[in-house]
């Protein structure tokens, strides 16, 4: 094996076809989506060069800035949340339930499977206030609150967001980080044990810093995944009310589609791009640190 | 060693080689496609032909689509002969969105409901992507078959000479309103502004909710501020602001997003008013939800079906628009449009389907009143025995108004659409003020 991958004929030869297809699906549209930053019009219209006028735009527009700062506020709430209550799930797997996890783990997981406009559909009558009041608001109403429209109030409604999301997403975290808990050495936690290291003591000197690579990997996944929401918040509130929850995913995809500004939806994209970017290799660097440490 | 490296550069230059061919084989596979299409399209004296007539209508819109199936198996039966009718329908929310990617890949049907917004449709015919139907209908021997006030109504909103769509629907707005509940709060309808309040507000302390309105579809709050604007302000005072002369953000502007905003902030829209959806509003109306309801008589379908209208048909009454006491615009100015109007284009444009089209022309109206009580922008040769009181009514009204206006975002961009209707029901739940609203728009319609 090692004398094939020595010979550099052989290994260019066995990697061109994928980077070949790589190139045609990633690179090239990559590209050409960055190429229309500088453009202007869409398929209808025809294609003008603007120069750098969409991200002069951009810096301007306040909308865009919203959508920013809604999407960075939602990362980190969402991230904090999936992780943290997928964390305590892991945990609870490994500590208490032991042996006998799988069929707890199996009813959290199961709204990772659900379709996300079924989940979303199945949140809005839940916080419905109109025409008729869901069942989170007849229990408040009969606890004595008044009728609230959660999905009708900026404040309320991001919350919801957040809600349905972190229950839709905390089963695959516990399953993610169970995995990584399960590899930790029983050996090196009887020792710690047989030390008089045990509950809080044993989770914080042991296994927190055992598993901080899966909780790395899980971060920066996170991370990821809830920059780029989308499906969740169209389905449950469609960006509304207003723009209040707008993500800058759903604003690229309304200047792009409904706009038909292609240049100005992907200078948007494109500055999503970079946040991944940022968010990633700022996350890898401050955690590598701690691991080395 | 020395020949592998070289053996390699040769098997990456030949791959990439093949690779270049074959984007290259697609690329040109497309434009031998479009320029074969073209030349059909063009082709001399020879009678150009079709296997099939596409339709890409709305999920939402049920009237067009079977009236086109009647004609098909009735007085279009001629045209369907060799060019079967093939309708499909995709959701209506995000139609504006879908039909620019379908025009952009050149794949738009041969009739489809045309852009929701008017820049977006202005922008098909600059691109010469929809059918000229004047000239159409010169070469075809069509004459008289769409109504004056809808062509003219048409040739407005997409500020265009020739016609380049077909009312499928023409509407009257105003208010429709419960008499029931107005003799319960002893109200007339009014027929100025303030007396539009005083009577909300005569309804609401009689415990009667004044409006009922879409707030979460938006449209239905904005058509309120548009109207207002008009009838304080004059007939171009919108397209003063799309042509730049005059800014939603100018405070005589602003009064009439105030004026809205009033109504909300008293709470006369409902609780939850902004989580509204339309089917759950006209829902709202039909069974006494309600007082007043602003809408199109496209909604005449849903008032004549008993099953729905749990109120009766004759229970509904309907007022103009308000006059604005000292205001440049006037009550009989009825707010018209040709709902969403159908287009055909000019990608697979043959002889065939100029059969199809002349044929829609020519019976769609008469069809559609007798089958679904739709009142269409066609001229109506033959009027049904047992139409309702209320179809009746709405063409006297359209037959009496003196001008018709466009609606408040008629003249807006896609993004000042956009804007304005996602926005719209803040204003019915009293979380924007007037101000705030028309800066929002304003600044959307400008970017």
């Amino acid at each position: 094996m090692d004398s094939v991958f020595r010979n550099r004929g052989a290994t260019l030869l066995m990697l061109t076809p994928a980077l070949l297809v790589y190139t045609v699906v990633m690179l090239i549209p990559i590209v050409w989506s960055v190429t229309y930053t500088f453009q202007s019009g869409n398929a209808v219209t025809g294609f003008e060069f603007v120069g750098f006028d969409n991200w002069i735009a951009f810096f301007g527009d306040a909308t865009a800035m919203d959508a920013l700062w809604f999407t960075l506020r939602y990362a980190i709430v969402m991230t904090t949340l999936q992780v943290a209550a997928g964390y305590g799930l892991a945990l609870l797997y490994i500590f208490f339930l032991r042996n006998k996890s799988s069929l707890v783990r199996a009813t959290i997981f199961f709204p990772v499977i659900l379709p996300t406009v079924a989940v979303a559909l199945m949140f809005s009558r839940m916080f419905e206030a109109a025409p008729t009041a869901g069942p989170v608001n007849t229990i408040l109403m009969w606890l004595g609150g008044d009728l609230t429209d959660f999905l009708g109030d900026p404040g309320y409604s991001f919350w919801v967001i957040i809600i349905m999301d972190v229950w839709r997403s905390m089963g695959f975290y516990a399953v993610l980080l169970y995995a990584g808990l399960v590899e930790i050495p029983q050996d090196i936690m009887e020792s710690a044990r047989i030390d008089g290291a045990s509950g809080w003591k044993l989770v914080r000197k042991i296994v927190f810093p055992l598993s901080l690579p899966i909780l790395l990997s899980s971060i920066i996944f996170s991370i990821n995944g809830t920059l780029k929401v989308f499906d969740s918040i169209v389905a449950l509130t469609n960006g509304g009310p207003g723009s209040a929850t707008t993500p800058l995913t759903l604003y690229m995809f309304r200047t792009s589609f409904a706009y038909g500004q292609y240049g100005y939806g992907s200078t948007v994209a494109f500055m999503l791009t970079l946040l991944c970017l940022i968010a990633t290799v700022f996350v890898f660097r401050s955690m590598r640190k701690d691991v080395t440490r | 060693m020395t020949r592998a490296p070289r053996r390699a550069t040769l098997a990456a230059i030949a791959l990439t080689g093949v690779g270049a061919l074959t984007l290259a084989a697609c690329s040109s596979g497309g434009d031998t496609d479009t320029s074969s299409s073209g030349s059909e399209g063009s082709g001399g004296s020879e009678a150009t032909t079709s296997t099939e007539f596409t339709y890409l209508g709305q999920t939402q819109n049920s009237t067009i689509v079977n009236t086109l199936t009647s004609l098909e198996s009735g007085a279009c039966s001629a045209a369907a002969d060799g060019t079967p009718l093939v309708p499909d329908a995709i959701d209506g929310t995000t139609w504006d969105q879908q039909l620019q990617v379908l025009a952009g890949s050149d794949a738009l049907s041969n009739m489809s409901m045309a852009a929701g917004t008017p820049s977006l449709m202005q922008d098909f015919i600059d691109a010469g992507l929809v059918l000229n139907l004047s000239e159409a209908f010169d070469e075809l021997g069509v004459d008289g078959a769409v109504l004056p006030a809808a062509e003219a109504t048409l040739k407005q909103l997409y500020q265009t000479d020739d016609l380049y769509a077909l009312p499928t629907e023409y509407n009257i707005e105003g208010f429709w309103y419960n008499m029931d509940l107005f003799d319960q709060a002893g109200v007339e309808p009014p027929t100025t502004w303030s007396e539009l309040e005083d009577a909300a507000a005569a309804l609401d302390a009689a415990g009667i909710q004044p409006f009922i309105a879409a707030g979460s579809d938006g449209w239905p709050v904005t058509r309120l501020v548009g109207n207002y604007i008009l009838r304080d302000l004059g007939a171009d005072a919108l397209q003063m602001v799309a042509d730049g002369e005059a800014s939603l953000t100018d405070p005589e502007y602003v009064a009439g997003a105030d004026a809205v905003a009033a109504l909300g902030d008293a709470g006369y829209f409902g609780p939850a008013a902004g989580s509204i959806d339309y089917n759950t509003a006209m829902n709202q109306f039909l069974t006494g939800g309600g007082a007043m309801f602003y809408m199109g008589s496209w909604a005449l379908g849903n008032f004549n079906d008993p099953e729905q209208n749990q109120i009766g048909a004759e229970n509904i009454g309907y007022f103009a628009f308000p006059e604005v006491e000292g205001g440049a615009g006037s009550i009989s100015e009825t707010p018209a449009n040709a709902g969403i109007p159908v287009m055909f284009t000019t990608a697979n444009y043959t002889d065939d389907i100029g059969e199809w089209v002349k044929c829609v022309a020519e019976n769609y109206g008469n069809v559609a009143l007798a089958e679904s009580g739709q009142v269409t922008g066609f001229t109506v040769t033959e009027t049904p025995a047992d139409q309702s009181a209320l179809t009746t009514m709405v063409q006297d009204e359209i037959a009496s108004a003196t001008g018709s206006v466009l609606w408040f975002e008629a003249a807006f961009t896609s993004e000042g659409t956009t804007v304005s209707q996602t926005n719209g029901g803040g204003l019915a739940t009293g979380a924007l003020s007037g101000a705030e609203f028309m800066e929002l728009v304003q600044a959307a319609n400008q970017g």
